[in-house]
């Protein structure tokens, strides 16, 4: 059967088929999907965990078992995972272990534009590149036999238009592999000094008989065209390459992007005229061309930033402009925003108003930052918000009471906890904000340990973030609506105040969550309404301008009513049906 | 293939709001154009953009497909669900190419906070610039088919005209696309769709 699949959905069609037991993520744009789609199989035990490196170190458990086992992340993800990942690559496998991490050139919802290849090189570990859903399908099941084969964890490496595009996938069925039986062999498994000292050589002589493979694989292959032009690609940039040049040039297409072959490339070089590199981010694949002393064209013709296209290739390879029409009048920008009756708003005008400074964290409500709200002053990575608050008030004690860090949910479940840990172990009077909207939200809606369900919906443990604040020792532990502006403002005002650790839940279920009810739309009375624009400072997509009034739309309104409280005129009126 | 579209290759792109229905819109054309034999590519870019930012969703088809997307003077059709994102991606037409635009506005934060204007007579602007612009008022005509969340369909039944499939395989497409529920008001929706891109 045939069925059109976002890439993310083959690889887990890849998991499934491959036999794969079990699988732990942590949700990350572009890889959420994956686990998503894996927990569809009902042959196949897929769970969130609270992080990357917790996901990674499960699927580690579950490989020692004998099961074959696989963990997905964003790149940021990578770095959480890291410490388990280069261990792993000594230890080895016993089921085979597959670890994806999708890449986000360009930062459609990125903090950053790392390079994971950077990964595979630093732990020694293989990776694979697919370039369409059919090969994220082929990959994945390849890596769980390269994995056993070569006694190795491997990468498979997506980017966001890999991920995020659908193609045709040709359905297979899923293969019998039975658990390899456990055995006990802390030679392999005990990373203690001694017996990694044993593991290194075998890390480096499998590195040395992977690129040896990586030689003649089917996974890497030369396409002969026109031999004037040759281009070594892979992934995505293969298929700009392609879509450029087409017969028109000759390709080396890699999709063993790690270790890289020697001898394939010396051949593909000598028989073509002038030879490219085509890659996005980081000059890899030409790094390594240079190192075999191969003439090579790459970075210094392709930038090292942004995501590629095939409007890119061909400007540089032909020197093309498009021939495109143009919109003559400047079109504003239309930057994501806090939704209609998102709870955050409420807080983070709250926090406008009392002009805090916010040391923000990673999820919807770095949309805080965003005018008119200005709400935030640092976004890092997850967990960073408390951490660096400490940091922060440390060296800063005369601020402390207009400092905070907010962070959410998912996020203190994620790598908060331990910052927290901090301010009470080493003291700082730092008040923290946890944004409780019961959901992990940007990533678009998956549970995390604090919701009560697991991935696939059934009831479980939900951890008390009261219970657990006070367990580490935090004993002003305040919890309120942020939607209920008076009593938010005064519970900060008296937290910020005291001279100890403090923590706010600000607890409000995120408003797309289905259980979540709606009100009627908000009505402006217009005889009401001064045109003062207070209203406006929520930033809140409803509120519009019409006819020298606030008006609400009200196909964007969902009654939240947070704009009825900040209107000094009480002119925002209950919609009908209230 | 229609009187608008290559029967050996095309390129579609779909751009709207967050929020607005686009992903079903783009996996219903991608679907068709599949079961009809083509090979398709669907791009889409999640996260970030959903949270009412600007989306875009790219579908091409031929003998075979490379690049998942579309870039500056390439698309044979632009499927806009709002006039400001049309002139946004206006120049992602190809010169001769179609527009089919939602006659909608919804303002952006900026133009929301007074601190951009949103530009007048997009769609005439458009038109003088020799573009084929094919619009309605697809939230309406979705109203009217039972649910303002169905103006996607209309869109798709704007497009069907350009396309060499036939009602009824149009109408198989999304059975099986849309949950049970809402078939009757997207069948709707469709039908109203057709209707005006065919005058």
């Amino acid at each position: 059967m045939k069925r059109l699949m976002l890439g993310n959905e083959a690889v887990a069609r890849g998991l499934y088929e491959a036999g794969c037991r079990f699988v732990s993520s942590y949700p990350g744009t572009p890889s959420t999907e994956i686990t998503e789609f894996a927990a569809k199989y009902p042959e196949v035990y897929a769970e969130w965990a609270p992080n990357e490196k917790v996901a990674v170190e499960s699927a580690i458990g579950a490989s020692i078992a004998g099961a074959r086992a696989f963990a997905a992340m964003k790149h940021v993800g990578a770095n959480v995972a890291a410490d388990p990942i280069f261990t792993v690559a000594y230890s080895g496998v016993s089921g085979g272990l597959v670890i994806a991490v999708a890449d986000d050139p360009g930062m459609h919802s990125s903090q950053n534009e790392q390079d994971s290849r950077h990964y595979a090189e630093a732990a020694k570990i293989p990776m694979l590149e697919p370039s369409d859903s059919t090969e994220c399908r082929d990959y994945a099941k390849l890596a769980f036999e390269l994995s056993e084969e070569y006694d190795t964890p491997i990468f498979l490496r997506l980017v966001t238009r890999i991920a995020h595009s659908q193609s045709i996938v040709e359905l297979q069925d899923r293969a019998d592999i039975p658990m390899k039986e456990y055995v006990k062999n802390p030679q392999k498994y005990v990373m203690a000094p001694a017996n990694a000292k044993r593991r290194h050589p075998f890390v480096e002589d499998r590195l040395a008989r992977m690129a040896q493979w990586a030689e003649d694989c089917a996974l890497n292959r030369i396409e002969w065209g026109d031999r004037k032009i040759g281009i070594i690609a892979s992934g995505a940039c293969y298929q700009y390459a392609r879509e450029v040049m087409g017969d028109r040039a000759s390709y080396l297409k890699l999709g063993l992007v790690f270790p890289l072959p020697t001898e394939l490339i010396k051949t593909f070089a000598a028989g073509v005229d002038k030879l490219y590199v085509i890659e996005e981010l980081d000059d890899v694949l030409e790094t390594h061309c240079r190192k075999l002393g191969i003439e090579v064209t790459g970075k210094s013709l392709f930038p090292l930033v942004d995501e590629f296209s095939q409007e890119l290739v061909r400007e540089k390879l032909l020197g093309e402009l498009p021939d495109a029409i143009e919109f003559d009048a400047p079109v504003p920008v239309r930057p994501p925003v806090l939704c209609p009756g998102c709870p955050h708003r409420g807080f983070f005008y709250t926090a406008a108003k009392l002009k805090l400074t916010v040391l923000g964290d990673i999820g919807c409500y770095t949309l805080g930052s965003g005018a008119p709200l200005s709400a935030m002053d640092t976004t890092i990575c997850m967990g960073a918000s408390i951490s660096s608050l400490h940091g922060f008030n440390k060296m800063k004690p005369e601020t402390k009471n207009r400092t905070i860090a907010v962070i959410g949910d998912s996020t203190f479940a994620h790598s908060g906890i331990t910052g927290l840990v901090n301010i009470v172990y080493n003291q700082s009077a730092s008040t923290v904000v946890i944004l409780d909207n019961s959901i992990t939200g940007m990533t678009g809606h998956q549970q995390n340990p604090t919701t009560g369900q697991t991935l696939q919906g059934d009831p479980t443990y939900a951890i008390n973030l009261e219970e657990l604040c006070h367990a580490v020792g935090i004993k002003r532990v305040r919890v309120e609506d942020p939607y209920n502006l008076k009593a938010m403002e005064t519970i900060l005002k008296e937290e910020l105040a005291v001279d100890e650790p403090s923590v706010i839940i600000a607890r409000r279920p995120c408003a797309l969550l289905k259980t979540v009810k709606h009100h009627p739309p908000r009505v402006v009375n217009r005889d009401a309404c001064k045109a003062c624009k207070v209203c406006f400072k929520i930033g809140c997509p409803a509120i519009t301008w019409k006819d020298g009034k606030s008006h609400v739309d009200e196909t964007l309104c969902v009654g939240c009513g947070l704009c009825a409280q900040v209107c000094p005129f009480g002119a925002i009126e209950e919609g009908k049906g209230a | 293939m229609g009187e608008k579209l290559s029967n050996k290759q095309g390129s579609i792109m779909i751009v709207g709001v967050g929020g607005q229905g686009t992903l079903l819109a783009s996996r219903l054309i991608g679907n068709i154009l599949m079961e009809n034999g083509y090979d398709v590519k669907v791009s889409e870019v999640h996260g970030m953009s959903q949270r009412g930012g600007s989306v875009v969703t790219y579908v091409r088809y031929g003998d075979q497909v490379a690049s998942p997307v579309i870039n500056r003077g390439e698309a044979d059709i632009i499927l806009a669900f709002e006039r400001l994102e049309a002139a946004r991606w206006l120049s992602s037409l190809k010169k001769g190419g179609t527009l089919i635009v939602s006659d909608q506005r919804i303002d952006p934060m900026p133009v929301i906070m007074g601190a951009a204007e949103y530009p007048e007579g997009i769609l005439e602007a458009i038109r003088a610039k020799g573009v084929d612009v094919i619009s309605a008022d697809a939230i309406e005509l979705a109203t009217q088919a039972g649910s303002s969340k169905a103006a996607n369909v209309v869109l798709i039944g704007m497009l069907s005209n350009l396309m060499p499939f036939s009602e009824s395989e149009w109408k198989a497409v999304i059975d099986r696309t849309v949950p049970p529920k809402f078939l009757e008001i997207n069948e709707k929706a469709f039908a109203l769709g057709r209707a005006i891109a065919a005058r």
